[in-house]
């Protein structure tokens, strides 16, 4: 785990209050033996304030875990997942998004191709996973991994973690829209399990390139909209603090994901986010992976299944 | 000037005022228009019979739903479906309006009841499954409606063998309905898969403006792609474009011929010749395929819902 000492999100700063009271008296400990006592009742506290405030999250707070630069990101997963497992690079036509990850993954039993996109950890991995943002070539290389799992009937799992695709003067002539209408049109018919899972942000058009799935499994702070709640905010409010407002009306979280149908599970996370506890975040994301590619094995026709899923999706008045 | 006189000016006078007031600024407007880009006054009537194309500079005027389809299909053979499909508020959205109270004034504003209008029609005497969205109603984006209408129409054209045009307008996925909004494209993209294995033909017509969403999913599948003349298409927005790249883009960056430049559509075709290359491509690729094929497909088919 990276020691990247941040400073607290804003929602935790009653309990990095507290903290620091601790460490202080933590400090005169050796000189002062009956503050003991006084710091255990603090540790109590604090771990009870930690649950309150992570059992009372606004969908603001959920957004500042999901973009949390200490969250483990798809190359963190996939280490906790398989050890051992093998990156496949490269679109075969001339570009190798780093924004966009690939690799033949073992899931206990499973064999599995796993397709995500990555964030990048330093300001060099940033730039070169362009902030996690994928160019029309990520997402035909992601294309190209699809198409081998279904030569080898391999099930697929996705993992989405991304702002959305990237908005740029190369991305739109090298057709960044045809390369996401042309994801969803070919993850359409593909006999395989497909398995998604949200992991932080689930930005738009961007993460659906590669969400087109049987399952949608979202991690408990993770968000899925269809714009950024900024856009949203400085489009409908044209003000750019109005974002809560956004988080609020756009229903981005999880919980509110699943009421309306889309989220098939809810993936725990530790208490204090992934960030706190990436080794238990990923073996609850692999745990419940196997659960839903176990559902999917009695599944007679995956191709209709997953186009019913997204057939019925939609409230109207007929 | 006696008082007769006098009676007689003060009348002659209120009868020039009332001459004016008959036409006001907003019907002087809709008589009289300025070319956005030749900025030359058009007499609006001309401007119709010509199509909604600037006679001097062939600048493409955005029209309405009803009227592409007028254009478009033979004299009345089109008959409308699923035009009972209106919006519900699913997610209670509220910005500084409510949704509701948005689709109504979209209603008001543009005499629709959702961005998009579907139906069949015959194409210089070729029937077709047709439809055409309207950038007037809520800036055509794309809601549940929107989707589940074209996919209703997707599902039409297989059950009856008939080739789909569509026209897109668009500003992309509704933000009112979030991520229901998001799901339309993977719904409309999995039903062009049907339409694709079906072996159908699928035209998709590109017009000022097509973005977001629809680019990302329908609007670019078409086994031929056809835009107009100087229309905008794209999928980021040019601002956003501007403010993530720092720097200032071409004049005809993301314009039609843009496009066809970089390989991303098959043709630009003038607003006055679609209907005669719509004809010529329908009856290019009619009974290319034998009608038997797919019949025992439809069975194990997601379709078999469809009522036929």
């Amino acid at each position: 785990m990276t020691s990247n000492k941040l400073p607290p999100l804003d929602f935790e700063l009653p309990l990095s209050n507290l903290n620091s009271q601790i460490e202080a008296l933590e400090r005169q400990l050796p000189n002062n033996p009956q503050l003991e006592q006084e710091i255990s009742e603090l540790y109590k506290q604090y771990e009870s304030l930690k649950k309150t405030i992570y059992g009372n999250l606004r969908a603001i707070d959920r957004l500042a875990i999901a973009r949390h630069p200490n969250r483990p990101y798809t190359r963190d997963y996939l280490e906790r997942f398989d050890p051992n497992w093998l990156e496949l690079h490269g679109d075969r036509h001339g570009v190798d998004d780093m924004a966009m990850v690939c690799g033949l993954v073992k899931l206990d039993n499973y064999k599995v191709v796993v397709v995500g996109t990555q964030k990048g950890r330093n300001i060099r991995e940033k730039q070169l996973c362009n902030f996690g943002m994928p160019q029309p070539e990520g997402y035909r290389k992601a294309l190209r991994c699809f198409k081998h799992a279904q030569k080898f009937n391999l099930p697929i799992i996705t993992l989405i973690d991304t702002p959305g695709a990237y908005p740029g003067m190369a991305a739109e002539e090298h057709n960044q829209a045809q390369a996401i209408a042309f994801n969803l049109f070919e993850l359409a018919d593909l006999t395989v399990p497909v398995i998604s899972v949200i992991l932080g942000e689930g930005g738009s058009g961007g993460a659906l390139a590669i969400g087109f799935t049987n399952t949608i499994l979202m991690l408990e702070n993770s968000v899925y909209s269809v714009i950024s709640p900024e856009g949203c905010a400085s489009i409908l409010w044209r003000s750019a603090d109005k974002v809560q407002d956004a988080c609020e009306a756009m229903k981005i979280t999880a919980l509110e994901n699943k009421e309306l149908g889309i989220v098939d599970e809810i993936i725990p996370e530790p208490l204090g986010g992934a960030q706190s506890g990436w080794d238990e975040a990923a073996a609850n994301t692999k745990k419940c992976i196997i659960k839903h590619l176990e559902l999917l094995s009695k599944e007679t026709d995956l191709v209709k299944h997953r186009i019913n899923k997204y057939r019925k999706i939609g409230f109207y008045k007929d | 000037m006696d008082l007769k006189e006098w009676f007689n000016n003060r009348k002659k006078n209120n009868e020039i005022k009332q001459a004016k007031q008959i036409l006001s600024t907003e019907e002087y407007c809709a008589l009289w228009v300025s070319c956005f880009q030749c900025r030359e006054l058009l007499y609006s009537r001309d401007l119709r019979n010509n199509l909604n194309v600037c006679p001097k500079c062939q600048y493409h005027f955005r029209i309405g739903a009803y009227d592409r389809i007028e254009q478009i299909a033979d004299a009345n053979s089109f008959c409308e479906t699923e035009n009972d499909l209106v919006s519900s508020d699913p997610l209670k959205f509220f910005d500084t309006q409510s949704y509701v109270d948005r689709l109504n004034d979209a209603t008001n504003k543009s005499g629709l009841k959702e961005a998009i209008i579907t139906g069949t029609c015959t194409i210089q005497g070729l029937p077709a499954a047709i439809a055409a969205m309207d950038f007037a109603y809520f800036g055509g984006s794309m809601g549940s409606v929107v989707g589940e209408k074209i996919t209703r129409l997707i599902e039409m054209a297989i059950v009856k063998r008939l080739p789909v045009v569509i026209v897109s307008s668009s500003g992309g996925a509704r933000m009112q309905e979030g991520i229901l909004s998001l799901m339309q494209l993977a719904k409309t993209s999995g039903a062009l898969k049907l339409l694709h294995e079906a072996k159908l033909l699928y035209i998709s017509i590109l017009t000022e403006p097509t973005f977001g969403g629809v680019t990302a999913s329908f609007a670019m599948l078409g086994d031929i792609i056809i835009a107009e003349p100087g229309a905008r298409i794209g999928f980021a927005g040019r601002r956003v474009i501007e403010q993530t790249i720092r720097q200032k883009l071409p004049p005809d960056f993301q314009t039609a011929e843009y496009l066809l430049k970089h390989g991303q559509i098959d043709m630009v075709v003038e607003r006055s010749k679609i209907p005669q290359t719509l004809h010529r491509l329908i009856e290019f690729h009619q009974n290319s395929v034998p009608q038997a094929l797919n019949v025992e497909k439809l069975k194990n088919s997601p379709l078999n819902h469809v009522k036929v």
